[in-house]
């Protein structure tokens, strides 16, 4: 098929005169380019090309696909979170994470030639390091849900253990992907229930954490928005038993709330999207993982890891992966993870948006989307019928709440003839809490849109 | 002669200054910051953050420091990057802007899906354009890597096993050419990894693979090409000997670029594939992702795949499913959508024909090159040198090494001072000082050819003028560097807060 414009050669293939193509042929002493797939079985040889659309002219490309996406709904207010949430990307980090000496650069094996993502790497491992409260945050993992399936294969290695207990308010989606990666090793994941003010209830923590227990698991803010009051007590019955104690946070949060790693956290996890990161339909995103430096607990650790180091002629400070006998390529079959390819772009632009707020900037950031939160649960508080939030506990970006008199899924439905995504149904995921909505808020939803939302609410309920 | 640039740059942290800020927030506004305050007398003060010890810097200052740490980095951009097994092509610009639309940068994952038709759409077409250009019957396109394809791919195995005999098999072999994710991701799936030889003509050995093949054997994880540039010739009898056994067939597509357009792993009888869009298709690799492995499967399997799955009902309007059999989900979401969207855009300007040409093109770029180094003292081609190779090839430069004490690595770090990105070096393992080169089909002859006038001169200075290839490189940002002190337990800095401490 050739494109309407009649382009029939594609761009991007460089030595396309035929002359090369001889010449080059000639140098190799066959007289066509199948000769060169000679070896091949000729039954398995195309006839002709697969009959895929193109190849379409750069213009078209770029229609074709403008209207293909115009097919979703366009100016929508949502105000979704669960898992990503919408943010406003300061123009820097798009500048920046556009520079293609980074975007089309591959792993930085040759360190000498690579040395500015092995800054920006270790720069990203430095400041993920300091809001978690940790000592080492590794270079990426692919989002937070496989950050946590990691870390928890990372503490069944480090304990000889197989049970994970996790709190009952941790994010459902990312649990069904840690049982994903835990399942070959035989884990098994233990959800303990968590109180009406979305604490941790810790005689059924005590009672079900024991000698077998690899880890403890808490999410803070949890899933549902709320901010847990007994962190530390929850981590020292995890230490009390020889378990682990991992904490995932989002890390916005943590401009407001006392990092993990100041509570008893070993190992550390999260979703980087909301430094810089677009919400791009659910990827890419941006795991995070780190821990303090323990030896034992570093080398069980997955994925690339940048450190600092000189050069060996002048002594001058240089960057390089290391700890490289953990991974596949040199470890095969006993590597910590087969984890290669990972969001190295992602954790640039985390790095370039952690550096222009700096420590000023999150603290602002987070201070604000804590009062829209504030505000937003307090307005739906006063209308009649709606019960806000579900769990009695000072929450961060999102909060769950309830209409007495009107069903979730008709309260989605006439949100949305309004131009709102209201929020996410909780289903039956959360049992003590029943049936309602998470909803989140953050910077980039206005009073005004609150104030919108609010009155199709008290129309309804 | 090329230099790379080097500033003196310092790090983040050590340019901040205290008040500085390079993105100022906007507060919430009177009545927020009122509902605020009240909900915060909530939180008990040990839960609330006293110290965060961020740096401090203007936007000018971070723009600065980026832009300088981009400019010691050599990339696609900036020239020849023979990657081998890597498929270091051009990046198309028209796939950043489609990626950066704001339905793709904007639309929100769990929306209900009546309103993400559009992002809908496009990954049924993208799944629709992968499988008729693999031959197999179903894709997920959720997961984020090569590697990560190959988890699902192994799980994929484990569950078809566990569904027929009640229990999942407890092997999976894999040539020792191969990548080392293939032996991590199976022994990650919870399988023993068994290693098979590769022989004399470079084909995986057949009569090895028919002692091996028992009940025991849950399948084989291929990459063909395989690693050292050659095709499984016997394919065939090795799909036979596997399939008698009910055992299956893993692709490993990295290699994908040498065949696509012109071979399908489907009809050679492969039963899962991985593909790597950041390589055949082209999507840039960021310094190490984020990239997307897409999992075919053949019909049988289809149940197995993760979620989510898009189907189209028979109104035309595209919805999520989940299979009751699924592995599980393997991240969250769609996958690395924007990711998707350039390798989608990339397919949409190539055509079948484009693909198909690609393929060819960069086998040609690699047989030229490998017939003109092949003739350069000190080097050797192993494994059956009248075949021809594919995208890739694999030279031994152990003949070199013994004569002039100067081997893959020197060569290598050599080859950065004359502007060119070094090729894999030291793997496939089964060549010894292994020099694998992937010019793929983006670079010009004119290209090629002065990469191969440079590679005959950094062999001869490994003859006449040693010590220079030896200490090299030397126009790179920074020469060679300390590893051993940068993996040494008492000089281990992997973060700022370490170095801080170290330091006092």
């Amino acid at each position: 098929m050739v494109g309407k414009l009649g382009v029939a050669n594609p761009p991007y293939i460089s030595h396309h005169s035929e002359d090369d193509i001889k010449e080059m042929l000639r140098e190799i002493g066959v007289g066509d380019v199948l000769d060169l797939y000679r070896d091949i079985p000729e039954k398995y040889i195309l006839k002709s090309p697969p009959d895929i659309e193109g190849p379409l002219s750069e213009q078209e490309v770029y229609e074709k696909i403008v209207s293909i996406l115009s097919r979703n709904t366009a100016g929508l207010k949502v105000f979704v979170g669960g898992g990503v949430w919408p943010h406003y990307i300061p123009a820097a980090v798009k500048q920046i994470v556009s520079r293609s000496e980074f975007l089309t650069s591959y792993t930085p094996y040759q360190p000498e030639a690579s040395q500015g993502m092995l800054t920006a790497l270790f720069e990203f491992q430095s400041l993920a390091a300091d809001l978690y409260g940790v000592d080492v945050v590794n270079s990426s993992m692919y989002d937070w849900s496989t950050a946590v399936g990691e870390a928890f294969r990372m503490a069944m290695r480090h304990t000889g253990r197989r049970k994970v207990v996790y709190a009952a308010f941790c994010g459902p989606e990312r649990v069904r992907v840690a049982q994903t990666y835990v399942e070959p090793l035989g884990g098994t994941l233990i959800r303990t229930p968590m109180d009406s003010k979305g604490r941790v209830e810790m005689e059924r923590l005590k009672h079900v954490v024991d000698g077998e227990t690899a880890a403890v698991y808490i999410e803070n803010p949890t899933y549902l928005g709320s901010i847990v009051e007994n962190v530390e007590e929850a981590g020292e019955v995890a230490h009390d038993a020889g378990a682990l104690y991992i904490v995932g946070c989002e890390p916005t949060s943590l401009g407001l709330l006392k990092p993990p790693g100041e509570y008893g956290a070993d190992i550390v996890v999260g979703e980087g999207q909301p430094l810089g990161l677009p919400v791009s339909f659910g990827g890419p995103l941006l795991g995070i993982l780190g821990c303090n430096l323990d030896r034992r607990l570093l080398h069980n650790m997955p994925g690339r890891l940048v450190g600092m180091t000189e050069t060996l002629k002048d002594g001058k400070r240089a960057f390089t992966m290391v700890l490289r006998a953990r991974e596949q390529d040199i470890r095969r079959e006993k590597a910590t993870s087969n984890i290669c390819t990972n969001q190295a772009l992602c954790a640039v632009a985390a790095a370039a948006y952690l550096s222009l707020l700096g420590k000023n900037g999150l603290r602002k950031l987070a201070r604000h989307i804590f009062d829209k939160t504030a505000y937003f649960i307090d307005r739906l508080s006063r209308i009649d019928g709606v019960v806000a939030p579900l769990v009695d506990a000072p929450h961060y970006m999102e909060f769950a709440y309830r209409s007495k008199r009107v069903e979730p899924d008709r309260l989605l439905q006439v949100f949305l003839e309004k131009g709102y995504v209201a929020g996410l149904r909780l289903g039956n995921r959360f049992p003590e809490l029943g049936d309602g909505l998470l909803t989140c808020v953050t910077e980039i939803h206005s009073i005004k849109d609150i104030e919108g939302y609010a009155s199709v609410m008290e129309r309804l309920a | 002669m090329y230099r790379q640039a080097f500033w003196e740059e310092p790090l983040l942290y050590e340019r901040s200054k205290p008040g500085a800020v390079g993105y100022n927030p906007a507060g919430a506004g009177v009545d927020a910051e009122r509902a605020g305050e009240s909900w915060l007398s909530k939180i008990p003060k040990k839960l609330l953050r006293t110290e965060l010890p961020l740096p401090e810097l203007s936007e000018p200052e971070v723009v600065r420091h980026f832009t300088r740490l981009s400019q010691m980095n050599f990339s696609i951009s900036t020239g020849f990057y023979p990657l081998g097994s890597c498929t270091m092509k051009y990046n198309p610009a028209v796939n950043e802007v489609a990626a950066s639309l704001d339905q793709v940068a904007g639309t929100h994952p769990l929306q209900p899906t009546e309103t993400t038709q559009g992002c809908l759409e496009l990954l049924y077409n993208l799944e629709d354009c992968l499988k008729k250009l693999t031959g197999m019957a179903a894709f997920s396109l959720a997961p984020a890597a090569g590697a990560h394809g190959e988890l699902v791919g192994c799980l994929i195995m484990r569950a078809y096993h566990r569904d027929r005999e009640g229990r999942p098999r407890k092997k999976i072999i894999v040539p020792d050419s191969a990548h080392g994710t293939n032996p991590a991701s199976a022994s990650m799936a919870g399988f023993e990894v068994e290693v098979v030889k590769t022989r004399q003509d470079g084909c995986v050995d057949i009569e090895a693979l028919r002692k091996t093949v028992d009940g025991d054997v849950a399948g084989i994880m291929l990459t063909n090409p395989s690693t050292v540039g050659l095709f499984e010739k016997d394919i065939e009898e090795v799909v036979r000997i596997f399939h008698q056994n009910d055992s299956l067939l893993y692709y490993d597509g990295a290699n994908m670029n040498a065949i696509v357009g012109v071979v399908r792993p489907g009809d050679m009888g492969f039963d899962i594939i991985h593909l790597n869009l950041h390589k055949t298709f082209s999507t840039p690799h960021g310094g190490g992702g984020p990239g997307a492995g897409p999992v075919g499967v053949v019909e049988k399997l289809a149940p197995y795949l993760p979620p989510p799955r898009i189907v189209k009902g028979a109104d035309g309007k595209f919805m999520v499913e989940n299979s009751p059999k699924s592995i599980g989900p393997a991240k969250m979401f769609f996958g690395n959508f924007a990711v998707l969207v350039r390798a989608y855009a990339y397919i949409l300007s190539m055509g079948g024909a484009g693909l198909r040409k690609a393929a060819t093109s960069a086998v040609v770029a690699s047989n030229y090159m490998l017939a003109k180094i092949r003739r350069v003292r000190g080097v050797s081609l192993p494994y059956d040198p009248e075949r021809p190779r594919k995208h890739e090839f694999v030279v031994s430069l152990a003949k070199l090494r013994k004569e002039t004490g100067l081997g893959a690595l020197e060569v290598a770090k050599r080859m950065l001072d004359y502007g060119f990105h070094a090729p894999t070096i030291y793997f496939p393992l089964i060549v010894e000082e292994a020099f694998m080169v992937e010019p793929t089909e983006t670079e010009s002859k004119e290209e090629l050819d002065k990469y191969l006038e440079a590679f005959a001169k950094v062999v001869e200075e490994c003859y006449s003028s040693p010590e220079v290839v030896r200490s090299a490189p030397h126009n790179t940002a920074v020469g060679r560097i300390n590893e051993a002190k940068a993996s040494h337990p008492l000089t281990l800095t992997p973060t700022w807060r370490v170095y801080r401490r170290r330091v006092g």
